[in-house]
C-alpha cells in the first residue's frame, strides 16, 4: 500500500484529518489517565484488612449519663453476648478497622528523640487478635495477665507511674518493616512519649481504623489494655450467623441495661462497603465516562468516515474504473484511518503524559506506567479500525460505473 | 427579521430530518457531552459552595499554635484551640462578636415511658453563635449573654427534633431531658444545615446529618460534658486522667469563631493575637515566637481541602468529554453542511448573501444545540437519580436538577454547538456559486 497518496489527500483536508487527530488524541489522553485512576482506586478497594471480615459484626453502645460501674457491666455484656448461639469470640474494643475514629499515638526508637518517628494507630481490648482474626507470623499474643484496665493505664501514666502501665506490644509486619527495615522485630523496643514497650509479637497486617494515607495504612499495634465503652466486636461460628447474632446481640444488651442507646450495629462487610464508597463512586464515573468518550469517538469517525466517503464517490469509481480492486479501497481508507490515529495517538500520549503530571502535582497520584502507552495504542488503533470499517466498506462498493456519471 | 429567523429554523430542521443519521450522532454527542459535565458540576457546585455568601468574608477562625515547630505538621498551627487558649479569647472579647464550639451528643429521655431513648446530636457553644452565622428561629431566640455568665442549662432545638417531640407546637419555655439533665427549651430553629458545615471542619462534620440541639459551652464545662467529636493531643500529648488535667493541658478540641467587620478590625485581631502569643510566651508557656492564624470561611474550606478530589476530578474529566463531544459536532457539522455544497451554490446564484448563508446554518446548529440540550436534560436528570449509587449519600442529596441547572444545560448545549458551527458555516459560506453550478 502506497502511504504517499493517501498523505496527499489529507493535506487538501487539512480541518477534517486535524479535527479526528484532535479527538483521538484528547480521547487517548484522558481515558489513559481516567483507566490509571480506576485501577488506583480498585487497587485500594480490594486493600487488605488482615481482619477476618466475613465472620465479624460490630455492636457500639452508647450509656446515657454516666454510669458508675463501667468495667463491671462490660464483663456482664461479654459474659451475656458469648452466650448467643454462632457466637465464636466477643472482644470489648476501643476502635475497629474501617470504624473511620481511631486513636494514635506518635512513636519514637529512642525516648531522647525530638520528633516522633512515625505516627501509629493503638488497638486494645482482650483477646483481639483471636476475635479478628490476625494471622500471627512471629512472636505470640499478648497474655491474659498482661491487660492492664484502660483507666488504669491513664491514671498510671499522669502520675508517671511506670509499672501499671503496658510493657509489650503486639505491631503488624508493615509497622515492623517500617521501623527496624530487614530485621527481627521480635524483643526489639519502641517508646510512646517515654514509655517503653517491648515487640512481643508480629501480626501479618491489620489496617488503620482511619487511612489518612495509603502508604501508613499498616502501622498497627495492639496493647494489652481491657476496654468497658461499650463497643463490641463479635466473631461468629459462621457468615450465616451474622445477621441473627447481631440482632439477638442488640436485644440482649438492650434487656441487660435498657439505659443506653444503639450507636451503631452493623458486619463488618457493610462497614468495608461504606469506607470505599468513595473509590467506587470515583470508579463508577470514570468507567462511564471512558465507554461514552470511546462511543463518542467512535461515531465521530464513522460520521467523518462518511462524509469522506460520500465526498469521493466520484474518485473511487474513477480508481475502480482504472483497475483498482474493491480490497485497494478498503485497504486505502483503513490506512487512512491508521495513519490519523497514529499521529493522534503520539499527541494523545504527550498529553496524557502532561495531565499525569497535574494529576501528580494536586492530587498526589503515582506516575503513569509505561504499560498503558502501548495498551492505549492497541486500543485505539482497534477502535479506529472497527469504525472506519463501515465507511470504508461502502466506499469498496461503490461500482466503478459511477466514474462516467457527472452526479 | 424575526420571519426570516423562523424560517431559518424551518430550513434547518427540514435540513436534519433529510439526514438522520449524522444528525442523531450530532444530537448524541452534544447530549453526551453536556449531561456529563452537567451532572458533575452540579455536584461540585454542591460541595464547592459557599455556604454562608452573606457573611464569609467576616467570620474568621483564629488559631494558636500552642505545640511549636518540633511538633507541627508543616509549621501550621493545630485546627482547633485548647481550652485554655478558648477561654482567654472569650475572655479578651477583642472581636465584635466571638464563639467556640465542640460538638456534643446527648441522650434523649422522651416524657412518654414507651418511647426509646434516642441519640441528639449538636454543639455546645456561646450566645453569639445564633447572631455570627446568622441562625433562622422558628420560635422563640438564642439565649443571651447572661445565660452564658450565669451557666444556664437552656437549649435551642432544631425544628426537627421539635417536630419529634413536640409535634412541632412552640415548644418554648418547655423543659426537656438529655442525659438525666432537664434544659429549659429558648429557641426553636428553622430549618437549618449549611453545607458543607463550615464552623465544624475540625471533626470532619462537613456533610454530616443536621445538628439537633445547641447548649451553652460553659453549662457543659460544668456538666463535665465531653466532646463528641475529635481531641486532638499530638504527637506528644497526653490527656490526663482528669476533667482538669484535660482543659488545662494542651489537647485541642474547640472550634473558634470571630466576626470581623473590616481590614482595620482583622488587622487589630491579628496583633491581639501576636500580642497573646507573646504573653505566653514570657509567661514560659510557649517558646516559640507568635505562629497564629486567622482565616475567614472561604480560606477556611480551601486550606481544609473541604471540596472532595473526587469532585474536582470528575469535574475536569466531564469538562473535557464536552470538549471532545464539541470537536465531535464540528467534524460532523462540516460533514453535513458541505454535503450540500451544490445547494448553497443554487441559494448564493439566486442572489443569497454571505449573511443569509451564515444565518441559516447558525440557526440549523442551534436547532442541533436545542434537540441536544434537550437530550442532555433527560441524561441529566437520569444522572442526577444515579447519583446517590455512585456518591456518598450525603453529597448525593445536595445536589440537585433546579430550575437554574436546567436553563444552564441547554444555554451550554446551544452556545457550545453554535460556537462549534462557525467554522463549517464559515466554510459553507465560501462555496462559490458560479462554481458548484458548473461542476452540475
Amino acid at each position: 500500500m502506497d502511504i504517499l497518496p493517501i498523505l496527499s489527500t489529507l493535506r487538501r483536508h487539512k480541518i477534517t484529518a486535524f479535527l479526528v487527530i484532535i479527538e483521538i488524541a484528547l480521547t487517548c489522553a484522558i481515558v489513559c489517565n481516567a483507566v490509571f485512576i480506576i485501577n488506583q482506586r480498585l487497587d485500594r478497594m480490594s486493600m487488605q484488612s488482615g481482619i477476618d471480615e466475613h465472620h465479624l459484626v460490630h455492636v457500639l453502645m452508647a450509656d446515657i449519663g454516666v454510669t458508675k460501674d463501667q468495667k463491671a457491666r462490660s464483663q456482664e455484656d461479654l459474659a451475656t453476648l458469648r452466650q448467643i448461639p454462632g457466637v465464636a469470640s466477643v472482644s470489648s474494643v476501643m476502635q475497629v478497622p474501617f470504624g473511620n475514629s481511631s486513636s494514635n499515638a506518635g512513636i519514637k526508637l529512642d525516648p531522647k528523640q525530638n520528633q516522633p518517628t512515625l505516627n501509629a494507630t493503638l488497638y486494645s481490648g482482650v483477646n483481639v487478635v483471636r476475635t479478628l482474626g490476625l494471622q500471627l507470623m512471629a512472636g505470640r499474643d499478648l497474655m491474659p495477665d498482661e491487660y492492664i484496665d484502660f483507666d488504669d493505664v491513664v491514671r498510671a501514666a499522669a502520675a508517671k507511674d511506670a509499672k501499671s502501665v503496658p510493657h509489650v506490644v503486639v505491631i503488624t509486619q508493615g509497622l515492623a518493616e517500617r521501623l527496624w527495615p530487614g530485621q527481627q522485630a521480635l524483643g526489639k523496643q519502641l517508646y510512646i512519649s517515654d514509655w517503653p514497650l517491648t515487640v512481643v509479637g508480629v501480626v501479618k497486617e491489620l489496617i488503620r481504623p482511619y487511612i489518612e494515607n495509603d502508604a501508613e495504612r499498616s502501622y498497627s499495634m495492639i496493647l494489652p489494655m481491657r476496654e468497658s465503652r461499650g463497643e463490641y466486636i463479635i466473631r461468629t461460628k459462621s457468615p450465616q450467623d451474622r445477621d441473627s447474632v447481631l440482632t439477638a446481640a442488640v436485644a440482649k444488651l438492650k434487656e441487660i441495661n435498657s439505659h443506653r442507646v444503639v450507636l451503631k450495629k452493623q458486619t463488618l462487610d457493610e462497614m468495608r462497603h461504606d469506607f470505599f464508597q468513595n473509590d467506587r463512586a470515583m470508579t463508577g464515573l470514570l468507567v462511564g465516562v471512558c465507554i461514552a468518550l470511546l462511543v463518542v469517538t467512535a461515531l465521530g469517525i464513522v460520521g467523518l468516515g462518511s462524509f469522506w466517503v460520500a465526498q469521493r464517490r466520484r474518485q473511487i469509481g474513477v480508481r475502480r474504473a482504472l483497475g483498482a480492486t474493491r480490497s485497494n479501497i478498503l485497504r486505502y481508507f483503513q490506512t487512512e484511518n491508521f495513519l490519523l490515529a497514529t499521529i493522534g495517538i503520539v499527541l494523545g500520549m504527550v498529553m496524557a503524559y502532561g495531565i499525569n503530571l497535574l494529576l501528580m502535582l494536586h492530587y498526589e497520584l503515582p506516575r503513569l506506567p509505561v504499560i498503558y502507552f502501548p495498551v492505549g495504542a492497541v486500543l485505539l488503533w482497534i477502535i479506529g479500525q472497527l469504525a472506519v470499517l463501515g465507511p470504508a466498506m461502502r466506499a469498496a462498493a461503490v461500482p466503478p460505473v459511477v466514474a462516467t456519471r457527472s452526479v | 427579521m424575526s420571519g426570516m429567523f423562523v424560517h431559518n429554523l424551518r430550513l434547518g430542521a427540514a435540513s436534519l430530518r433529510r439526514n438522520v443519521l449524522l444528525t442523531a450522532l450530532m444530537i448524541m454527542s452534544i447530549g453526551f457531552g453536556v449531561a456529563a459535565s452537567m451532572v458533575t458540576f452540579a455536584v461540585f457546585r454542591a460541595v464547592s459552595g459557599d455556604p454562608i455568601p452573606q457573611k464569609s468574608s467576616r467570620l474568621f477562625v483564629p488559631l494558636i499554635d500552642n505545640r511549636g515547630p518540633q511538633y507541627n505538621r508543616h509549621g501550621e498551627p493545630p485546627s482547633a484551640l485548647n481550652y485554655v487558649d478558648a477561654m482567654a479569647l472569650m475572655r479578651a472579647h477583642k472581636a465584635a462578636r466571638q464563639t467556640m464550639l465542640f460538638p456534643v451528643g446527648l441522650s434523649v429521655m422522651p416524657d412518654d415511658p414507651h418511647r426509646m431513648p434516642f441519640k441528639a446530636v449538636g454543639y455546645a457553644t456561646y450566645s453569639d453563635f445564633f447572631a455570627m452565622f446568622d441562625v433562622p428561629f422558628l420560635y422563640g431566640n438564642g439565649w443571651g449573654g447572661e445565660q452564658d455568665d450565669a451557666r444556664a442549662p437552656v437549649i435551642v432545638i432544631s425544628r426537627a427534633l421539635n417536630q419529634k417531640l413536640f409535634g412541632g407546637s412552640n415548644s418554648v419555655g418547655r423543659q426537656i431531658t438529655l442525659d438525666d439533665r432537664q434544659y429549659r427549651i429558648v429557641g426553636v430553629t428553622d430549618t437549618w444545615d449549611p453545607k458543607p458545615r463550615f464552623f465544624d471542619i475540625f471533626n470532619g462534620n462537613l456533610y454530616a446529618d443536621p445538628s439537633q440541639i445547641y447548649i451553652p459551652f460553659t453549662y457543659a464545662m460544668t456538666q463535665h460534658i465531653d466532646t463528641y467529636g475529635s481531641n486532638n493531643c499530638g504527637s506528644d500529648g497526653k490527656r490526663g486522667d482528669s476533667w482538669d488535667s484535660w482543659l488545662q493541658g494542651e489537647c485541642v478540641w474547640i472550634s473558634p469563631w470571630v466576626e470581623l467587620d473590616d481590614a482595620a478590625q482583622v488587622q487589630a485581631y491579628r496583633q491581639f493575637l501576636d500580642g497573646y502569643a507573646r504573653e505566653q510566651r514570657d509567661a514560659g508557656r510557649f517558646n516559640w515566637a507568635p505562629n497564629n492564624r486567622l482565616r475567614d470561611v472561604r480560606e477556611w474550606l480551601d486550606f481544609q481541602h473541604a471540596v472532595p478530589p473526587e469532585s474536582r476530578i470528575s469535574l475536569s474529566l466531564a469538562l473535557g468529554f464536552l470538549v471532545i463531544c464539541l470537536v465531535n459536532t464540528i467534524g460532523l457539522l462540516l460533514a453535513k453542511f458541505m454535503r450540500r455544497a451544490p445547494e448553497i451554490g443554487v441559494r448564493r446564484a439566486l442572489g443569497a448573501s454571505r449573511a443569509d448563508i451564515y444565518r441559516q446554518f447558525l440557526a440549523e446548529a442551534a436547532m442541533v444545540g436545542l434537540a441536544g440540550g434537550a437530550l442532555g436534560l433527560v441524561l441529566t436528570a437520569m444522572g442526577m437519580l444515579g447519583l446517590g449509587l455512585v456518591f456518598e449519600p450525603q453529597i448525593a442529596r445536595l445536589a440537585q436538577l433546579d430550575a437554574s441547572l436546567v436553563l444552564l444545560t441547554l444555554l451550554v448545549a446551544i452556545v457550545a454547538t453554535v460556537l462549534a458551527a462557525f467554522y463549517p458555516t464559515w466554510r459553507a459560506a465560501q462555496v462559490q456559486p458560479a462554481w458548484q453550478l458548473k461542476s452540475n
